[in-house]
């Protein structure tokens, strides 16, 4: 059984929200630190609560920390020891392992995320832009009475129109392929396979190879916990159209391209169910936009290239160990959308996400390392993630094809981390108890 | 993450030498820095101390291997091996085992996999017989890759005939070749 009350909402509901804001913080001493823990834990709502009330809610609202800011509150070296490798070093660390080099690199990120005074992340999602603005002044009068903690930065969170569903800057529909957790209450949609155990995502339950270990300690911070990878990814939605244009005549010719980088047509529909042509229907219906495998029913990618970007994320039947590698994806766009008749603007946008995983290293890390950066994934030779993948110019991507594949060379970079950090996303006891800590850090 | 961009030539024999450290420039992966691939693919060349009394053990472990691939021939596809050789040897009275692996995955991930097809078989691994292998490695990846990387002795040299060329690749010639051979005895 899962705790629902004590797991925060984010890790288990997706909430209706068009806005949002995330704060990082610094503390500047630990008493202020922990005095903003204890106040703001009064809002973090648990997956319990946000699903009781999730048509009357305007605003939700969860936190975690990065290594640095447990530190900082106090928690004794003892316990930051049992903290895993990965999120000790943090994002910033792991660079080279992530791909984030070149224009990537954290020495170009903005916001202080690549700082080690970065301790903290407030995760806001709002209905609509009068509750942010009120949560937003709520949270600033908090933060005033601190004298302690400070925000490094601050993101705001858009929906891009249209807004009657879930895309990109893009334009790609997205949040149609996710793990079940089993004991979750929720179904997986046809194709999506069986649910997972739910120690894959949350600390201190049986994972797919049973029962779970090496968790933090004290015990407390070991239940209904997680780790989030933080993406700031900018999007460059010009170049993408450039791309689009330069290597599609026609309108449609333009829309197959845009599929075939990402295995799915803009409006959701899968590749491996609608080859040739668009099926917005099909791309809307969760009942069969994820029911698809690839070993099976394209084995050599002619519906779906070996190298898109949902083919790299989720290999499905082609890769070993898949239930070991998922991930539950969350987060928001933001920056202004860039109409469609509208060249580029110069005005940063993208996404804005997390990647929540019990293992930074066997889930997230691995997805960014093999999966999006192995330039020799599946065999392909000389490419990497066309979405997501550390491009310089200097790679490929190829289409299969009867009689003969296209090759496309010299792929642009239509993305830019900006910014990423790791976090430890605490259950709501864990919250109180990291408010609740004695100065520590002598023992 | 591997280095592709003059892997090209499969009919261009190449040597690579490789400095004591065991890479030629350091890059970072997820368990410590990336052995390299060279002309001979990855690989790795594992040497530890067998425990006392275990020496029968690690060679009964060679038939079991044996039983298990007769029995299912891809029951070891996911590691993407070219070859396996173990040997075994003594030093001064004592008995010394040599693990030898040529794949096309890079080494965490080689042996993430081999910790995974372990555990889920619920074979357990020739490993448990050498000296200084953790006892929780069922739960403790990282600590099995810790021993694998503490005992791996890296090559200082690796040549390749046919360099370059992955696993994957070679059947797929070989099922042209056969599938060649085929429609020409099609055609008589
Ligand atoms: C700008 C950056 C990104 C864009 C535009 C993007 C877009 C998309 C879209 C449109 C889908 C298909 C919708 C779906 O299956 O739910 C998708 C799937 C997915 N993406 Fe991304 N994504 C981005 C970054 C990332 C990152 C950083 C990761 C993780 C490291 C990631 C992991 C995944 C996964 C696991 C799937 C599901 C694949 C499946 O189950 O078939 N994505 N992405």
């Amino acid at each position: 059984m899962l705790a629902f009350d004590d797991i925060q909402h984010i890790l288990l509901t997706r909430v209706p929200a068009l806005t949002g804001r995330y704060e990082f913080l610094s503390f500047r001493n630990a008493a202020a630190g922990r005095a903003w823990v204890a106040a703001i834990r009064e809002k973090v709502q648990s997956a319990q609560q946000a699903r009781a009330s999730v048509e009357t809610n305007k605003r939700w609202v969860s936190v975690a920390f990065t290594w640095n800011g447990l530190r900082a509150l106090g928690l004794n070296v003892a316990s930051l020891a049992t903290f895993p490798e990965e999120f000790r070093q943090g994002m910033t660390a792991r660079a080279e392992i992530l791909g984030d080099t070149g224009a990537n690199h954290p020495d170009t990120w903005v916001g202080g995320l690549a700082s080690p005074e970065l301790h903290a992340i407030v995760i806001l999602f709002a209905r609509d832009a009068v509750e942010r603005e009120r949560s937003r002044s709520e949270h600033q009068k908090l933060i005033a009475q601190l004298n302690g903690v400070t925000v490094l930065s601050s993101l705001d969170l858009e929906a891009t129109p249209p807004f009657d569903y879930a895309h990109d800057h893009f334009g790609y529909r997205d949040r149609l392929s996710q793990p079940i957790i089993e004991g979750s209450g929720e179904e997986p949609t046809p194709g999506s396979g069986a649910p997972l155990k739910p120690g894959e995502f949350i600390l201190g339950y049986p994972d797919e190879d049973g029962p779970p270990a090496n968790l933090p300690q004290p015990e407390i911070l070991s239940r209904n916990g997680s780790y989030m990878a933080y993406r700031r990814l900018q999007e460059h939605v010009g170049a993408f159209r450039d791309f689009l244009r330069q290597h599609g005549r026609t309108p449609e010719e333009q829309e197959l391209v845009a599929a075939k980088l990402m295995g799915r047509w803009r409006s959701g529909a899968p590749l491996v169910l609608a080859p040739d042509k668009d099926d917005p229907a099909l791309g809307a219906d969760m009942q069969r936009n994820n029911d698809f495998n690839y070993k099976e029913m394209d084995p050599h990618g002619y519906a779906v290239p070996l190298g898109s970007h949902c083919r790299r994320m989720n290999p499905r039947d082609t890769a070993a160990n898949m239930n070991r590698r998922r991930m539950i994806r969350r987060g928001a766009t933001y920056g202004t959308h860039l109409p469609d008749d509208a060249s580029e603007d110069g005005v940063e946008r993208g996404i804005a996400a997390f990647v929540i995983c019990a293992s930074l290293i066997r889930q997230f890390e691995f997805a960014q390392n093999v999966w999006a950066n192995d330039k020799n994934f599946h065999e392909l030779g000389n490419e990497r993630d066309p979405i997501i993948g550390n491009q310089d110019g200097t790679l490929e991507y190829k289409i299969p094809k009867r009689p003969i594949r296209k090759k496309i060379t010299g792929l642009p970079a239509f993305t830019r981390a900006r910014g990423g950090a790791y976090f430890f996303l605490p259950g709501l006891k864990a919250l109180r108890y990291l408010a609740t800590l004695g100065d520590g850090r002598q023992s | 993450m591997t280095d592709t961009a003059q892997q090209r030539d499969w009919s261009r024999p190449a040597a690579t030498a490789i400095p004591k450290e065991g890479y030629l420039k350091l890059e970072q992966g997820r368990y410590g820095p990336l052995y390299p691939r060279t002309p001979a693919c990855h690989g790795f060349t594992i040497i530890a101390k067998v425990k006392p009394g275990r020496e029968q053990a690690v060679r009964d472990y060679g038939k079991s291997i044996e039983a298990a691939v007769a029995g299912d021939p891809h029951c070891l596809e996911v590691l993407k091996l070219h070859y396996l050789r173990w040997v075994l040897f003594e030093i001064k009275g004592d008995t010394y085992f040599m693990y030898q692996g040529i794949f096309d995955t890079d080494f965490d991930k080689y042996t993430e996999d081999a910790v995974a097809l372990f555990s889920k078989t619920g074979i357990t691994t020739v490993f448990v017989n050498l000296e200084g292998f953790p006892e929780d490695w069922r739960t403790n990846v990282p600590a099995f890759i810790k021993f694998m990387r503490d005992h791996q002795r890296p090559s200082f040299l690796e040549y390749g005939e046919y360099p370059w060329v992955s696993a994957d690749e070679i059947k797929k010639a070989l099922r042209v070749k056969a599938a060649l051979s085929d429609m020409l005895d099609q055609m008589q």
